[in-house]
Order: C-alpha cells, then structure tokens, then sequence
C-alpha cells in the first residue's frame, strides 16, 4: 500500500507541476462539451432552395409559399432555366430546386375530379444535393411532408368527403426526449467522448513517458511490484476523470438542463468501472509502444474507429454486420448506451445489466493484459 | 575472499551483434571493480544483465549469492544502480526524488541518511530546485545519493563520469572510495582508461569479450616491451609516418607525444635516424614507462 501511495503521490505532483496540463485537462473538455453539443445537430434548418415554376398558376404559387413560410426552406433563387440554377446547385449556392411543370394547375384540377386514374396527377420534380447523405435524406423528407399538407389541402377543398373520411391519421408520440431535442441525445454521448479521451490519452502517453526519459530504468531496478505499478499509474488519472465527469454532468444539469432520469449512484458506479477500462486500455497502449508520438497515434488510431462506431453519430443498428462485431470490442459502445438509457430513459440496473456486465469484463480483461505486458526485464 | 559477484559464461546476442561473448570474471566483496571498455564494448548490457533488467542468453551470474534470472527480486532491493544516463525525475526536486527512491524502497530519508551524508549534504541547500535544473555534477550526486538511500550492497555505476568535468569526476572518484570504506561493493564501468588506476582491480572489454583482468598494478608490470616516448612540432603526421614502418610494432599519439613500440630486435636508433632525414628534424625521444592506457592499448591491439 505504501509503495502505491508513492507513486500516486509522485504522479499528482508531475501532472500538477505541468503548467500546460492543468488547462489540457480541466478547460478543454468543457470547451469541447458545450461546442460539440450545440453543433453536432441534425436538424437542417434554411436550406437554399431554387425554384423553376413553369405553370405560373395560382395553384403552383401556393405550392411555393408553402415552401417560404416554412423555416425550413428559403427561397434563394427564382428562374425559369433549370440549367441556371442546376450551375448554381453545382457551385454550391443551392442544396435543393423544386421545378413545377407547366400545366400543373390544370393536371391538379382534372386528377381532382371524381372520373380520374391514379398516377394521372401532376408532377413535381425535388432535386436534391446529395454530397452528404444524411442532410439529403432530410431535405427531401421536409420537402415531402410539405407536398403531403399540400395534398390534403387540395383534396380538402376538391373532396372534402374522400378527405375527411377516409385516411388513417398517425398522431406521432416520442418518448423520453419528447421534443427530439438533440442536445439530449448528444449531451451524454459527448460527455462519454470526454472522459474517454482524457483518459485514454493521459494514461496512454504515461509509462511510455518514462520509457522515452528513461526514467523507467530507475524505476525498474526498485522492487516495486507488476500490480502497485498499473495501480499506481492508474489511480491518478481515474480520479481526473471522475472529476471531469463530474464537471460535464454539472454543466449538462445547468447549462443543457438534462437531468438524470435514473440513478446517480449508478451513473458514477458504472462509470468508475469504464474508467477502468479506458485507463486499462491507455496503459497497455503504454506499454507495448516506446515513444509518446507512436503511443500518440495508436491512442488515436482506436479513438476514431471506437467513436464512430460507438454509435454516438450514426445508430449502431444501421452499421454493417461485421462493424457490429467490432463494436463487441469497443467499450464506448456499451457506455454510451449505458449513459444514454440512465440519463434519458431512467432504466434501472436490470435493464442495462448487459451493458455493465460487458463493461466490467472488459476493465478486467485488459487491466490484466496491460500488467502482463508490463515487463521491468526485456 | 567472499565473493560479491560471480559471472560465469556470460552471453548476450543481439540480432546481428554479440553484445556479451561468454565473459566470465569475480568481483570481490567490498572492492572498485572496473569494467573498462571503448563505446559499444558491452559495458551497458552487462550491467543491465547484473542489475535483473535483462535476460542474459548464455550463462549464469550471481549477485551477493542471488541469481540475476531466478532470484530478480531479492536483487532489486538490494543492488544500487545509477544508468548512465540521467534517470532521475526532471520534474520533482531534490528531495522529492530522494524521498520517492527511499519511499518504493520501503525506507525513509532518515532512517539512512548516515549512508548519503557525505554526498547529499553537497546538494542539500538545493533540495526544493527541480532536479531537471542541477548541474551535469550536482545531478550525479542526487543520482548516486538515490541509488544508495535503500542501503544496496552492491552498487553499479554505468559510466558515471561520461560527460562530467575534470574537476567533478575527480570528486566522484573521491566519492567513491569513502563508499568503499563502508564496505560497499562498487562495479563502475567506464570509457576513460585514465580511471581504471583508481580501481582495485579492471577488466579490459572489448567486443563483448573480457581481455584481461587484473589489478592495475599487475597490468602495468605485465607491459612486455620497450615504450619510448617521441617529442616533435608536428605530432600528427609523424605518426601516420611511423605507422608505415616495419619495425613499427604500434604507435598512438599519447597528448603531447607519440607513444611507440618497435618489433623485436629493430633499433630505434636507425629508424629514428632515418625519420630525422624526412624532415623531422625537432625529433626527440626517451625511454617511458607505460601506465595503464598503454597496457590497454597493447591488449587492444593483439585482438
């Protein structure tokens, strides 16, 4: 015990004597907390449209001023030369061009008629910049639902009958995060990112540190035993961690008001588990690289993949299989779920047992690695 | 004589290189053994072997009655070693690496202070400066201070004196010789021949392999042959010049003067004669008697 008193003490005191640690560790992650959260949204909002309407009815500009009055669209360019603003699409300066063909109101009027066939009506043509696929995938969704209120608008005034009786109104509820509010989504997730990162990359770039200074050497010739080493090593930057969980649960509370719903006892219970296993991850990167730089990249190597697979941007169920499989490696994943489901959803400990229990296997197994790989002879 | 260290057959292989080609040599309790030996000579990896950090290929070697491989433990709390480079804490002060040393070696500053006093009390007034901003001299005090605070019985110095003044190393040396009046045993290696006189006995290592060993005296009187020591103005090409000769046997250009040995039965009259007339006309020479650099030289050069 006192040997890892030691150490620990020894630790703090190099990590606080560092003047450029102190900001590394407590300012940026709130900087990174509050940009990220604010931006890291999905919802797409002004998006530049380009209109061609050939008709010039009063059908197609009431089409169009549905479009207008939405916050949604904005009208940055009117023609009637598609080539035109397909240019400016290609420049960048449109993201999506509805085009109205002439005869629209006429078609509206005749495929309104009792007589007609579907597949009869007048058409419209979307074109949507696509470069990123999500955004696209948006843009046409909110064009869609305002063609759809058109429709009914129409069908109302045309058929009240058919339109009032007929068609199965969906009322949409969404739980938990009532409001899809994304900054509830993403708050917890990103606070995830934070603690992961502190710890993966301080504890990363540690015993190499030695290694690089040599300072290994000495220490290596003391009897300081395998496990006072990791314990020692790891003791300090868990408690640095928890403090910035700590931090980025505070901020969330105040600043984004997302509440825990579920237990604060097991938020932190599960986490100190998950730092264990970062920690455990940071040190055996430490441990098998020699320089601070290729520990550095290594860190960073897995940090990208574990991010974007974790699920923190893209849901995890629309991965490819084998990504999935990976993700049975990637400890973010289950913490993010974890972390998600307590503070959104409230779930106790039997609904996230798997989560925790994947968790706590993980801090063991590579808690285990990383002494095994710490070697004091080569 | 007890015995402090036993190295019998010594062998370390590094891909391509053979660091250590099975070496065998005692040390005895309480002496200055010196391993000397030019860069690369296998001086690190021999100490890295003794000290449990590294896994010897061939052979065996005890310390204070511990194998290096089986007994590593026992071996680590009671060897001293100061690497050759600094390892010390940069970030920590003096005394916070003294404290540190002492607290894993589960002893306290007090409790072995008698044993650093003499070396420690020269950098006490520094104790709270960041030991990154010693002096090279005042580093190697800390050094030798933590590496003697858990009270080894043995202690390796890996090259101490590499990079350290003249008037520092020579403090060192002092250092070490009150040590040794406590009955500590001291393995110092070194590249500087100069100090192998201040040993109780060296061995001479070259290529990972043990040349000779010997007290310095014996080494001196085993030099077998003639030493004369030439004076000119121009040092430097008279030695290339006398490297070209037959009856040369060796010649190294010793400071102010080219320490030379001839072939059996060449006469230095006749070629120093013949030297003069190739316009070396300041030629001066004498008979000297070799010191320990020569004896080394002498070895080095029959391998």
């Amino acid at each position: 015990m006192r040997t890892i008193r030691f150490i620990i003490e020894k630790e703090f005191k190099q990590i606080f004597r560092n003047k450029m640690m102190l900001p590394i560790i407590f300012v940026l992650p709130i900087v990174q907390l509050v940009t990220l959260s604010y931006t890291a949204t999905f919802e797409i909002k002004n998006v530049s449209l380009g209109v061609i309407d050939m008709d010039q009815s009063n059908s197609s500009r009431e089409l169009i001023h549905k479009f207008s009055a939405s916050p949604f669209f904005d009208i940055m360019a009117q023609d009637f030369d598609l080539k035109k603003l397909e240019f400016q699409m290609k420049q960048g300066d449109l993201e999506q061009i509805i085009y109205i063909n002439n005869g629209f109101e006429e078609q509206l009027a005749s495929a309104s008629s009792v007589h007609s066939k579907a597949g009869e009506g007048p058409q419209v043509q979307i074109i949507t910049d696509a470069i990123n696929g999500s955004a696209a995938n948006l843009m046409s969704y909110y064009a869609s639902a305002i063609m759809m209120d058109f429709n009914k608008n129409i069908l109302l005034q045309t058929q009240p009958m058919l339109a009032s009786g007929l068609g199965i109104s969906t009322p949409y509820q969404f739980w938990f995060n009532a409001e899809l509010d994304y900054k509830k989504y993403m708050v917890p997730g990103i606070l995830v990112l934070l603690v992961t990162m502190i710890g993966t990359f301080l504890s990363g770039t540690n015993i190499v540190r030695e290694k690089e200074l040599g300072t290994i050497e000495q220490l290596n010739v003391t009897p300081i035993k395998r496990h006072q080493f990791i314990i020692g090593k790891l003791m300090p930057f868990w408690i640095i961690s928890m403090f910035v969980l700590v931090l980025g649960m505070l901020l969330a509370h105040f600043v984004f008001k997302i509440h825990i719903v579920g237990s604060v006892g097991l938020v932190f219970a599960v986490a100190s588990i998950y730092l264990l296993a970062i920690l455990g991850l940071g040190l055996f990167i430490s441990t098998i690289t020699n320089t601070q730089q290729q520990a550095m990249f290594i860190a960073w190597f897995f940090m990208v993949i574990f991010i974007i697979l974790s699920g923190l941007f893209t849901p995890e169920e629309s991965m490819p299989d084998w990504a999935q499989l990976i993700n049975v490696f990637n400890p973010i994943t289950y913490f993010i779920r974890f972390m998600r489901q307590l503070m959104l959803k409230g779930s106790g400990l039997m609904d996230v047992w798997r989560d925790v229990l994947s968790i706590g296997i993980y801090a063991i197994s590579i808690l285990l690695l990383a002494t095994m790989r710490y070697r004091k002879t080569s | 004589m007890s015995k402090s260290v036993i190295i019998q057959n010594l062998s370390k292989i590094y891909p391509g290189v053979k660091a250590l080609d099975g070496i065998s040599c005692t040390v005895n309790k309480g002496e200055i053994f010196g391993f000397i030996g030019p860069d690369g000579a296998g001086k690190t990896t021999l100490f890295r072997i003794l000290t449990s950090l590294l896994i010897p290929d061939e052979g065996t070697a005890t310390v204070d009655g511990d194998d290096v491989v089986k007994d590593y433990k026992s071996i680590r709390a009671k060897v001293g070693y100061m690497p050759g480079k600094f390892s010390l804490y940069q970030d920590l002060s003096v005394e916070e690496n003294l404290k540190f040393f002492a607290g894993v070696f589960k002893t306290t500053i007090a409790e072995n202070y008698h044993l650093i006093e003499g070396i420690y009390k020269q950098i006490e007034p520094f104790k709270h400066r960041l030991a990154g901003n010693l002096s090279g001299g005042m580093k190697q005090k800390l050094a030798l201070s933590c590496a003697l605070i858990h009270k080894p019985t043995v202690l390796f110095l890996d090259e101490p004196t590499t990079g350290v003044d003249a008037v520092s190393r020579k403090e060192f040396w002092e250092m070490l010789h009150q040590l040794k009046s406590t009955g500590l045993t001291i393995i110092v290696s070194t590249p500087y021949m100069d100090e192998a006189a201040l040993c109780d006995r060296v061995a001479l290592l070259q290529n990972g392999k043990i040349l000779s060993i010997a007290s310095p005296e014996e080494i001196v009187a085993g030099f077998p042959h003639k030493l004369y020591g030439i004076k000119s103005e121009k040092l430097y090409p008279l030695n290339e010049l006398l490297k070209l000769e037959k009856q040369v046997h060796s010649t190294y250009l010793f400071g102010d003067s080219i320490h030379l040995v001839l072939q059996q039965n060449a006469s230095i009259d006749i070629l120093m004669e013949k030297i003069k007339t190739k316009n070396f006309d300041d030629l001066e020479w004498e008979i000297i008697s070799p010191d320990i650099e020569d004896c080394f030289m002498e070895l080095m050069h029959k391998t």
